[in-house]
C-alpha cells in the first residue's frame, strides 16, 4: 500500500491517542447522564466539569462561561443569530469579513433575510482587515462583530486584540472564531477583548462532533435549541460526554505542547513553502508571508485546477486540500481567496497544506518531489498554459 | 498508487490517472472550445475528419478529474464514428462510458458534448459549408 501522508489537518486532525484514552471509559462503563441526580450520573457530571475547565483554561475563560455545542458550525451560528435575536430591540447591523468560514457568512446571510443588515469587510492582498475599515463601520447600531482569529484557507491571522480594542466600551458584542487557533496559537479572550468565541474539539486532535461557544459573563445571547436545562439553560440536549472529555483533554495536552510543536511545525511550513515556490514557476503563496498559521501553506498554480492536484496528489497518497470550487459541492471558486484579489482562475487552481503535529521532514520532502511533476504533466494539458511552461 | 476518492468511478480516476489523446492535432479539422477559466472549466476539442469519418480526435483541458475524464473519454468514443453518428454523442453517454458521474460534475460531461459540437461546427465553416444544425452558443455563455 502507498505511504500515506496526510496534510490536510486544518480540515481535521487524527486524533491524538491519549485523547482516545480519556474517552474509553465514558464509553463504556462511564454511561451515566450528568443530569441524572445518581452518583452514576453525578460521577460522569464532575468528568464533564474537569473537562470544561481545561477547555476554559485553553482560552483563558472561566469554566462558567464556556458552553458546550456540537462543533465550531453550531458555536458560530449561534454566536450570530443568538445575538441578532437577544439585542434586536438595541440595533440590526452586524459586521463580518468577506473572508470568514461559510457557518459565519451564511449565518449573516440568513439574518440578512430575516430583517437585519451586514456590513462586510473588505480585506488586503494578504487576507487582513484593516482595523480602520471596522471603525469605520461601526455604527450607533451596530450589535455584533464578528472576525475570525485566523482563516481557515490561507492562514492570515487577523488582528483581533485590536479590533477588541476598538471595540471596548462600546456596546456591541465581538466575537472571534478561533476554530483555527485554539490549541495552536495562544488564545486568551480577555487580551483579545472578545466576548464570544468559537473553538472545536476535531481541530485539536480531539474527537469530532464537540466544540464551544465561549460566552463572556454577563452577555446575554438567544439560545438556538429548547428543550432542556443543559448548559444552564442555554444549549440544552444531552451532553456529548465522551466528545466533551476529549476535547477537555485535548485543549490540556495542546496547552502544554504548544510552544515546542509550533517551532517544528513553522520550520517544515517554511521549508515547504519556499521549496514549492522555487520549483514550480507561476507559482504564488496566498495570504500573509509571516502573519499565518504556522501549520500552513497555501499556494496557486497558474493554468492548473486545485481538483486535479488534489486527485493526482491523492494517487501518491498525499492528501491535501483546495479552496477550488470542484472540490466540493459548490462550483464558484474560493471566496476567500476572490476577497484577496485573486483572479477566478488562479484561486481555481490553489491547494491548501495544512500541517499537523504528526508530520515529519520525510512529509515534506515527498510533496516537494512529487508536486512539481503533478504541476507539469497538468499544465501540458492546459489550453491556458504558454507553450514554454511547465 | 491509491485509486483515489470513492466518489468518482474506476473508469473517472483511470482517466484521470491516464487521460487519452492529449494535447494538440497538428492541421486540425475542426476545433471547439468551450468554457471559461472563471468557471473552473475549459475544454479544447481537435478532430480530423476523412471522408465524413473522424479519424483522430485529441484534448486539453484546464478543470476537476471529471472534466478531464469526460474530454479524454469523448475524444475515445469520437474516432471513427461519422460526422452524424458523433453529434449523437450525449453528455450522458459520456458520463454513462465513464461508469457515471458525481450528479455535481454532470456539468462537465455537458461540457465535453458541447466541445464535440463546437469542433463539428468548425469543421463545417473550415469547408464552407453551414453546419446541418443549430449552433452552440459561444463558449463564454457556458454556465454551471
Amino acid at each position: 500500500m502507498t505511504k500515506q501522508t496526510y496534510l490536510d489537518n486544518a480540515a481535521t486532525t487524527p486524533m491524538d491517542a491519549r485523547v482516545v484514552d480519556a474517552m474509553l471509559p465514558f464509553l463504556k462503563e462511564s454511561f451515566g447522564n450528568p443530569s441524572s441526580v445518581h452518583s452514576a450520573g453525578q460521577t460522569v457530571r464532575a468528568a464533564v466539569e474537569k473537562a470544561r475547565a481545561q477547555v476554559a483554561a485553553l482560552v483563558g475563560a472561566r469554566p462558567d462561561e464556556i458552553f458546550f455545542t456540537s462543533g465550531g458550525t453550531e458555536a458560530d451560528n449561534w454566536a450570530l443569530k443568538g445575538t441578532a435575536w437577544a439585542k434586536a430591540d438595541k440595533g440590526r447591523h452586524l459586521i463580518t469579513s468577506g473572508i470568514e468560514h461559510h457557518a459565519v457568512m451564511e449565518s449573516a446571510e440568513y439574518l440578512e433575510k430575516h430583517g437585519f443588515e451586514v456590513s462586510y469587510l473588505p480585506v488586503d492582498e494578504y487576507g487582513r482587515v484593516d482595523i480602520e475599515s471596522v471603525a469605520a463601520a461601526v455604527t450607533p447600531g451596530t450589535i455584533l462583530v464578528s472576525v475570525m482569529h485566523a482563516n481557515n484557507e490561507i492562514g492570515t491571522i487577523q488582528p483581533v486584540a485590536e479590533i477588541g480594542r476598538l471595540l471596548r466600551n462600546k456596546d456591541t458584542i465581538f466575537h472571534v472564531d478561533a476554530v483555527q487557533t485554539a490549541g495552536h496559537l495562544p488564545v486568551d479572550v480577555n487580551e483579545i477583548g472578545a466576548d464570544l468565541m468559537s473553538i472545536s474539539g476535531h481541530k485539536l486532535y480531539g474527537p469530532k462532533g464537540i466544540g464551544a461557544l465561549y460566552i463572556r459573563k454577563g452577555v446575554r445571547i438567544a439560545s438556538l435549541l429548547s428543550g432542556g436545562s443543559q448548559e444552564r439553560n442555554k444549549r440544552p440536549g444531552t451532553e456529548n460526554v465522551a466528545g466533551i472529555i476529549g476535547f477537555g483533554a485535548a485543549a490540556e495536552i495542546a496547552m502544554s505542547e504548544m510552544t515546542a510543536e509550533t517551532d517544528r511545525i513553522t520550520a517544515l511550513r517554511d521549508r515547504l513553502a519556499k521549496e514549492l515556490l522555487a520549483r514550480i514557476p507561476d507559482s504564488t503563496l496566498n495570504g500573509h508571508p509571516t502573519d499565518r498559521l504556522a501549520n500552513n501553506v497555501n499556494i496557486s498554480f497558474r493554468y492548473v485546477e486545485g481538483e486535479s492536484l488534489v486527485l493526482h496528489l491523492d494517487f501518491e497518497g498525499i492528501f491535501a486540500s483546495t479552496g477550488s470550487a470542484c472540490s466540493s459541492s459548490s462550483l464558484e471558486p474560493s471566496h476567500v481567496l476572490l476577497a484577496c484579489g485573486r483572479l477566478a482562475e488562479d484561486a481555481h487552481g490553489s491547494i491548501r497544506f495544512s500541517l499537523g503535529k504528526f508530520n515529519n521532514e520525510e512529509d515534506i520532502d515527498r510533496v516537494i518531489e512529487t508536486l512539481p511533476g503533478i504541476v507539469k504533466k497538468l499544465r501540458a494539458m492546459s489550453p491556458l498554459a504558454p507553450g514554454a511552461a511547465e | 498508487m491509491n485509486n483515489g476518492p470513492a466518489s468518482y468511478s474506476e473508469q473517472v480516476i483511470e482517466h484521470v490517472k491516464n487521460p487519452r489523446n492529449i494535447g494538440e492535432l497538428e492541421n486540425p479539422d475542426g476545433v471547439g472550445r468551450v468554457g471559461n477559466p472563471v468557471c473552473g472549466d475549459v475544454m479544447e476539442l481537435y478532430i480530423k475528419v476523412k471522408d465524413g469519418i473522424i479519424t483522430d480526435s485529441s484534448f486539453k483541458t484546464f478543470g476537476c478529474g471529471a472534466a478531464i475524464a469526460t474530454s479524454s473519454m469523448v475524444t475515445e468514443m469520437v474516432k471513427g464514428k461519422t460526422i452524424k453518428e458523433a453529434l449523437e454523442i450525449s453528455n450522458k453517454a459520456v458520463a454513462d462510458a465513464l461508469g457515471g458521474l458525481p450528479p455535481v460534475k454532470m456539468h462537465c460531461s455537458v461540457l465535453a458534448e458541447e466541445a464535440l459540437k463546437k469542433a463539428i461546427e468548425n469543421y463545417y465553416e473550415r469547408q464552407g459549408e453551414k453546419p446541418p444544425f443549430e449552433t452552440t452558443p459561444s463558449s463564454d455563455e457556458h454556465h454551471h
